[in-house]
């Protein structure tokens, strides 16, 4: 063993040597959210149902009650985390040029991100503005 | 060029079509949520934008996204879970790998079969 190595502890010596050096965080956040989304997209599936025949005053009342309007902020929210991190792992396995794999992976990260900022401000605009705001 | 045998060289299998499912199921449900952002915002537009909006969801091809997004939303769910029992090392096994994935394709089309029976039952069609 090389000299300088002599007194560092093993996980000194391994430390920062994986193969992408980090990204557990990405790996736990995706099964995270996929976990919230089993109730979240179950609830969007009876929320859909509820919301279709009832026009939009109709709308507009289920939204105003806030066990409605918090599920679909958090549906909408967590589902823009879960996605990107989804897309992010499509483009890195097919996408190998780095100018076009960068250049989507800030795409992805941007439509993700302004999709979910989009769809919350709307619902929480509804919720506590209500109609003709 | 691919080192190991690639997709022409292998012969079709359930757990192949089970993983691309997944995969494409996960793109359509992308696309859907940008559905659901487009619903609250033309509600939070006013009325003459979310009638608009649920005139196209009405349409025939609405109705068909909609139909796909609900095939979509439980074959990905079921499929999540298969892939949480595989992190965990549990499933593996050819004959189990197998049978699970011909689970998570009877659930979504029994549960996309029996949500669409119900809103149509309660009007929602």
């Amino acid at each position: 063993m090389d000299a300088s190595n002599n007194y560092r502890t093993p996980l000194s010596r391994v430390r920062g040597l994986g193969s992408a050096k980090e990204g557990a965080h990405r790996f736990i956040s995706e099964r995270a959210t996929g976990i919230a989304l089993v109730p979240l997209s179950l609830w969007a599936v009876y929320a859909v149902i509820q919301v279709a025949p009832v026009g939009y005053e109709g709308a507009i009342t289920l939204l105003q009650s806030p066990l409605n309007a918090v599920m679909a902020s958090l549906l909408i929210f967590v589902s823009c985390v879960h996605m990107e991190a989804g897309m992010r792992v499509i483009i890195e396995d097919y996408i190998h040029k780095p100018a076009s794999k960068i250049g989507l992976l800030l795409l992805n990260a941007g439509v993700c991100w302004l999709g979910g900022a989009l769809g919350v401000f709307s619902i929480l605009k509804v919720a506590l503005l209500g109609v003709g705001a | 060029m691919p080192t190991s045998p690639h997709l022409q060289i292998w012969r079709w299998h359930i757990t192949m079509a089970a993983s691309i499912f997944t995969r494409a199921t996960g793109v359509a449900l992308y696309v859907g949520l940008f559905v659901v952002v487009a619903w609250a915002a033309s509600l939070a537009a006013g009325p003459d934008s979310y009638d608009l909006f649920m005139g196209l969801m009405a349409s025939w091809l609405g109705k068909l996204v909609l139909f796909g997004l609900t095939v979509s939303i439980f074959y990905h769910l079921a499929a999540g879970l298969r892939h949480l029992a595989f992190d965990s090392g549990v499933g593996f096994e050819p004959k189990t790998a197998n049978m699970t994935a011909v689970a998570c394709m009877a659930f979504a089309v029994v549960a996309t079969a029996v949500v669409w029976v119900l809103a149509f039952a309660v009007g929602a069609i």
